[in-house]
Parts: C-alpha cells; structure tokens; sequence
C-alpha cells in the first residue's frame, strides 16, 4: 500500500467510526445536520473540492461532479423532509471504499504484471582495479568487460568471453529448457545465469540491449489503442453529460407535469432522489477501468509466455485471425543452413567454396553465413570489389579484377551462363568466374518439428486458409510443405513479389491476414500484413522493430497460442463492456422508475467495478491456454 | 524529440484527461498516458525547452485533477 493509499484508508475509518457517533448524539433539526456534517467533510471533502475545481476549469460532467451533486442533493433531502442523514453520508462513503479498493486493486495487478515481466536488471559487476563493483547498467559502455555470477541477471548483451553455464531464459521466451552457454557465444539479457561464474564483454549498451527493447515495447504497448479502449473514452466522454441532463429531467420535468397539467401534488423530494440515484448509479468507471486493465494483463500474460505484443489494437487482429501466411525460412524451417554438397564442374571444390565465400564475405544472409562456415578460413575482403547484392538472385562482384556471379539460376541466365540443376533438395548456389560456370553449392535447411502440428491447431482453431511463401525453388517448397497440410504455396518469390502476393490476399481476405516471417528480408511484408509476426526474435533488432507481435522463441505453435490468448482477452473485453452497460442500464431503468434505492445504486457503481476489474485480471492467466 | 515521464494518477479515466489535457499544451506533437504502466510518452515539437513545456503539461493537468503528478 502506498502512503496515500494509507492515509486514504484512515480516513475511511475515521468516518466509519464518525457515522457511528453522530448516530448516537440525540439532536434534531439543523443541529442534526451539521452534526452529520462533520464525517460527511471528513470523507467527502476532496470530492467536493474536486467537483468545484472541475466547474470553475469547464470540466463540469464528471464523476466527482456526479458524487457531489447527489450526496449534497441527499442533504438537503434530509435536511428538508426525512431528517435521515445517514444515506448522504454512506453514499460518499461507500463511494470512497469502492475507490479505494479499485485504486488498491489496480496496484496490486499493476504489480503483479509487472513482476511478471520482471527482466530489468538492478545492476552489472564491473572489475575496477581487480575488484568487483556494482554499477548502473546504464552506465556501463559497449565493449566492457562485465562479470555475471550464478544466480544474476545478465544485465547487457553481449558475447562470453570466459565460463561455461546455463541460462534460465523462461521471463524471457517462456520455454523453461535451459540453454547452455560457453566463450564465444553470443548471449542476450534478460536470462538469469544459473550455474557457473561467466565474464561476459558487453556488445551494446543497456538502452540497445534486448531486455531495454523489450520493456519499452512492453511499456509503450498501451499507447497503441484498440478500438474498444478507443470506443469506451468517447463513449465516457458523451455518457457522462447525458446522464446528468437525464437526471435534471428525470428530478424536474415529471413533478412540473404533475402539478401543472395532472394537479396532483409535485413530489419534488421523490423525483430528486430518484435522479440522484439515477447520478450514482450512472459513473462509468467500470468500464473506463476495466479495458485497459484487460489489455495491459493480456499483454502481461502473454509477454510471460514469449510473445511480446505490441499493441491492444493487435489483439483485435489476431483475434479475428482468418488467413495465415508463413515464411518458409526460418520460420517454418529453421533457418540454419548447412553446405551439404559441393558440385565443380569446372576446376576443384575448394576453388568453388573460396571464391563463394569470398563474394558473401560481406552479406548476412543465412546463406551467405553458411557458406562463410563451410569454408571455415577467414576471408581476405580487400580482394574483393564492386559487390553488388541483386535482390533475391544472388550477388556479383569482382575478386581480383575478375567478375564473379554467385547465386541462384536466373543470376546465372541473366549473365548468359548454363548452370546445371541437381536432383538433391535443397537451395542451390551456384557459382560463375569469368563468364564461365564452375559449378554448385548445394545447402539444406531442416523443417521444424512443430511446424506441421502447427498448421494443423490453426485449421483446428478456425484458420480457413493458411499460405507459405518463399524465395527458394518450388521443389524444395514442395518438399519443406510435404505433410503439412498448407492450403496454398508460392515459390521462387523475389521479396517485392512477396509483397504483391500478401496484397492480394488482404483483398480476398474475411477476417484478418497475418503473416509469420523471420524479420529478415521480410520487413516490408511484415508492416503491410493486419499483424506481421516475427519469429525467432531473439537479439534481432530488424524484427523487433518491424513486427506487430514478436514470439522470443522459434516456436510456429506460438501462432495458435497467440490468437488463443487474443480471443481470450478480446472475449473477457466483451463480457466487460455487455456487463457493465446492461447492469447500468437496467439500474437506471430501476431507479427512473423509483425501484432503487441509494443502496442498489452504490453496488451498481461500485460493485460492478469491482466485478469487472476482478474479471479482467484473468486475462492475466494464459500460460495454459 | 521524444520522452517518456513517469507520473502518478488514480483513476483511468483521469488519465484520459490528463492525455487530452496534455496534447492541448503548445510546444507537444502528441503525448500519450499509459495508464497501466504510470507513463506519459510525450513527442515534443522541434527546439523546445522540454522542461518549460513539460511545467506547462502539469499545471494543466493539475487544473482537471489536482493529486496526479508528474516526474520531470
């Protein structure tokens, strides 16, 4: 509980204890009101304070308005004819405990979200002068030398320079498998050091680590507005005013008809409590609180399970989720290719590789690193001149003096150069010098295990058409999709005929299009899909930028899940919004007619707040969906 | 230039305001309130003094909702 929270609290109390005094002092008439007055302003006064700073600054409908209106409206009922004072100040009271209690609630989940998504760093060891130190991460630059002790968080990214251990990386990818890291390999922050002591030297600073990523995009996700938050602030904006010229009516214009055209005497007293009633009922809170508080868990809960949403407005098109279109590289395959045959027609294998490598020494296409680990050697670039990167087709250049072509069979055609085509399956580079074909390289990606049962839990949650796309050659297509039940493929894409395709199927689409991809060479199709997910993310900014949704881990079964939490929060969103309207409603039907009372009135406002925020908190549980 | 302010409110729909009442103030491209996470991400207009405007930011959203703060 916060200082303000307590003393929030003791006033509740005071004026609890208060009530039950004055309830006792035997007094009648004005006397008693003012006695009444004394918990009244203790509990009310900031209220009221509100209220007339809202009305001096044109703010006048809001809820403030409405609580002070109808509490010193009961006053004055009381004052006047029934002598009962209690109601006013229990309806300021109860308003202030419903507060209270959201205010309480709303912290606590705030918390309890953030917890969850707990991966910040407190601090980084740094060695001065052989001795450790604790410093701020954001001061630490790119390049120094940090020391993780088991148990710690890595705290920046960066490469293992010494130690071997195990990293829990469960806040940040959900998958709870240790991964095992040892000198030379790239580690990211935000996993937890397990097991043994690692000197890590750091390749980026705090603020363009992926734990600072990731908690921005986290943070700044609310700022992107689904529509039904959109559709509840301007529908806060218009009720609130409605219903208090409403409830002018509802105190003025019947007693008026009654005197005037029915003779009958006015009952101003009973219409004037029936519109106060009408005034505590209507607060909107419920819902204004309520959504957000939706969103913010949902994307609390499904950040816990590595998918990193990045804005309500995205759990509105995943939810909707109809048309699936997979990259095939790393996506549905794992992206890690492996040189597994070398064809020279023309001179020996080890010219081929070294004149493949040479011209791909400077990409950083999954390829071209393949190709660079095959040939294992460290390449001398300065050889190498005029690269020129033809987009999907390969790459030309000139490696000492002479012209060079490496990539696939229509690089070959467009320089006039036969290449053979093997019968293996697999993305075949093939390679010219000179003008003169030397020969291939073939190189093989593997299918993910999950992807095929990731396919079919799409068909089985309602995905009417899936697609992959590809840049490789139909017959590794056919082969990568063999058994996996995708409705449509498109092979030997360049990237902007990827782009042609999503567009037509965003037109032919029902509900919305999604597209799956790596976050390499895919951006442009990632940003004009209704949601581009990006897979695989870790420690890739071009992804993380670009995408809408980010899944931490290589997982395509996190697709499913991800529309399976969408659907989960959108639905509980819903209930929230029918909910509280249709209880309000009725309530103030209830009250128009002089059903309700005060009492019925405070559960409306506050209790259905309370429900509501209750129910949207379980938006928060989504690990098992 | 953009900066995001942590800053202290009760309710969601005061946030709202404060947001409304933000974007009026001269010298901000737009601002959003986080309400969830207790943040204002706000986008200054070129070559203003972010304090000064920021100064200006609370004192209008004091005017709607006197406890809120904001951490600048």
């Amino acid at each position: 509980m916060t200082r303000k929270q307590k003393k929030w609290l003791f006033r509740i109390i005071l004026a609890i204890i208060l009530l039950m005094v004055v309830n006792l002092i035997p007094a009648d008439g004005i006397v008693k009101g003012f006695i009444y007055l004394v918990p009244y302003l203790v509990i009310g006064h900031d209220i009221l304070k509100k209220a007339f700073g809202g009305v001096i600054h044109g703010q006048i409908f809001d809820e403030n308005f409405l609580m002070a209106i109808a509490t010193v409206g009961a006053f004055i009922i009381a004052a006047t004819r029934t002598g009962d004072y209690n109601e006013a100040v229990a309806v300021m009271l109860f308003y202030q405990i419903g507060e209270f209690f959201q205010s309480y609630a709303i912290g606590k989940s705030r918390r309890n979200i953030t917890q969850l998504m707990d991966i910040r760093p407190d601090y980084a060891n740094i060695e001065v002068e052989g001795e450790v130190v604790q410093t701020d991460p954001e001061e630490v630059q790119a390049g120094t030398v940090i020391t993780v002790f088991p148990g710690e968080k890595i705290p920046i990214d960066g490469i293992v320079l010494e130690g071997e251990s195990s990293l829990d990386t469960v806040a940040l990818t959900g998958e709870s498998v240790p991964t095992n890291v040892s000198a030379g390999d790239n580690i990211i922050s935000g996993c937890i050091n397990m097991t043994g002591f690692l000197k890590i030297k750091t390749t980026k600073e705090f603020g363009e680590s992926t734990v600072s990523k990731i908690l921005d995009m986290v943070e700044n996700a609310s700022s992107r507005k689904s529509k039904s938050e959109a559709f509840i602030s301007k529908f806060a904006r218009v009720y609130t005013p409605i219903v208090c010229v409403s409830a002018l009516l509802l105190g003025a214009v019947p007693p008026l008809v009654r005197l005037l055209f029915l003779g009958l005497s006015p009952d101003f007293s009973d219409w004037i409590y029936r519109a106060l009633t009408f005034l505590v009922i209507s607060c909107p809170c419920a819902l204004v609180i309520s959504i957000p508080l939706s969103f913010f868990a949902g994307i609390g809960g499904a950040s816990n399970s590595g998918i990193l949403i990045k804005g309500s407005n995205y759990f509105e098109g995943l939810e909707k989720a109809n048309t699936i279109v997979f990259d095939k590289t790393g996506t549905l395959t794992k992206g890690v290719f492996e040189v597994t045959e070398l064809f020279a027609e023309n001179g020996d294998n080890n010219e081929l590789l070294e004149i493949a490598a040479l011209a791909e020494s400077s990409s950083k296409h999954p390829i071209a690193l393949s190709i660079c680990k095959k040939y294992g050697k460290k390449t001398d670039i300065s050889k190498v001149k005029n690269i020129h990167e033809v987009s999907g087709n390969g790459i030309t250049c000139e490696i000492d003096g002479v012209s060079v072509a490496v990539g696939n069979s229509k690089l070959m055609s467009s320089i006039g150069v036969i290449s053979q085509e093997p019968s293996a399956i697999g993305t075949v580079v093939h390679v010219a010098c000179g003008g003169k074909y030397l020969g291939y390289i073939l190189i093989s990606d593997t299918v993910k295990k999950t992807s095929a049962q990731a396919v079919n839990t799409l068909k089985k949650i309602g995905v009417t058409k899936t697609v992959m796309l590809t840049g490789d050659r139909a017959s590794v297509a056919e082969s990568v999709s063999e058994n996996m039940g995708i409705d449509e493929i498109y092979s030997e894409l360049l990237p902007d005929e990827k782009v042609e395709i999503v567009e037509n199927l965003l037109k032919d689409r029902k509900g919305s299009l999604i597209f799956v991809g790596d976050g390499i060479n895919d951006a442009p199709v990632l940003s004009r899909a209704d949601v581009g997910i990006a897979m695989g993310a870790m420690g890739s900014d071009a992804a993380i930028e670009s995408a809408d949704v980010v899944l931490m881990d290589d997982e395509p079964l996190k697709v499913a899940k991800a529309i399976k939490i969408s659907r989960k929060v959108i639905r509980i969103v819903y209930q929230n919004i029918v909910f509280a309207i249709g209880i309000k409603v009725l309530c103030l039907v209830l009250g128009a007619l002089g059903y309700a009372d005060m009492w019925l009135a405070i559960f409306a406002d506050v209790g259905i707040m309370i429900l509501a925020v209750l129910n949207a908190v379980r938006c928060l549980f989504v690990k098992k969906i | 230039m953009a900066k995001s302010y942590k800053i202290e409110v009760d309710c969601a729909n005061c946030a709202n305001k404060m947001e409304i009442a933000a974007n009026k103030i001269d010298g901000i491209k737009s601002a959003a309130v986080n309400f969830m996470a207790l943040k204002m991400n706000v986008e200054f207009e070129d070559g203003v003094d972010s304090k000064a405007v920021m100064a200006e930011v609370l004192k209008a959203c004091r005017r709607i909702e006197p406890d809120c703060e904001i951490y600048f």
